[in-house]
């Protein structure tokens, strides 16, 4: 178990009702973080679209997640 | 140069700074706020934006189109905020010996801003209901 702390943006903070929390989580990938979140909120947003963050930085999806880092999941962007 | 601002951008001011006297033209690219999208009519617009990665990943984008379209200088600024119909909500300027290369620069810019800066805009319509938009369209630039 590892302990992740998950930021949400726009819809994302819309529908989990926070915009960050703390979890204790069995995980190895963004991609974990990004489904066990989704279920805990009941997302139907698939990943597809969406973008990852790890730490301030820009991840994929199957990059590793560690103790104690900060993943920030992004829905579809929409700029200009 | 990429801003993220929450005041109005100062679209004179910007072409003023991209004056070089090797330049031999500026491309201009700006997103307006406009009444309307998907047949709906829109009242007003509000930005969402993460900042440090917005800028961060924005200066990647300005970096790869100096690559590819040699370029003399890049200017782009995005508002954060709230939004009227008409307000200006991106700008972008790029300054170059030809106009080739700021054309194609300028809407290299654009596209990747739209799909991979992490912005997101909420619209608010004309019969009270809001809405995130889903920008399908820029995912398959």
């Amino acid at each position: 178990m590892k302990t992740i702390i998950v930021r949400y943006f726009a819809m994302f903070r819309e529908h989990a009702g926070l915009g960050q929390e703390t979890l204790r989580l069995d995980v190895a990938t963004a991609l974990d973080v990004f489904e066990q979140t989704r279920s805990r909120h009941q997302s139907t947003e698939p990943s597809g679209h969406c973008k990852v963050a790890i730490n301030d930085e820009m991840a994929d999806w199957d990059s590793v997640v560690n103790d104690g880092d900060t993943v920030l999941l992004f829905p579809p962007v929409a700029g200009g | 140069m990429i801003e993220i601002s929450d005041k109005d951008i100062a679209v004179d001011e910007l072409r003023q700074q991209m004056m070089d006297p090797g330049a031999g033209g500026l491309c201009v690219f700006e997103g307006w706020i406009r009444n309307e999208n998907d047949g709906r009519k829109v009242r007003c617009l509000e930005y969402e934006v993460y900042a440090p990665l917005a800028i961060s990943e924005g200066e990647k984008v300005l970096a790869e189109a100096r690559q590819r379209f040699p370029h003399l200088q890049a200017i782009c600024v995005h508002r954060a905020g709230l939004l009227e119909i008409g307000d200006c909500a991106v700008w972008v300027g790029v300054a170059s010996a030809h106009r080739d290369e700021a054309f194609k620069a300028c809407r290299y810019i654009i596209d990747q801003i739209k799909v991979r800066l992490p912005i997101w805009k909420k619209e608010h319509y004309v019969d009270g209901d809001s809405g995130w938009v889903n920008c399908e369209r820029c995912a398959n630039v």
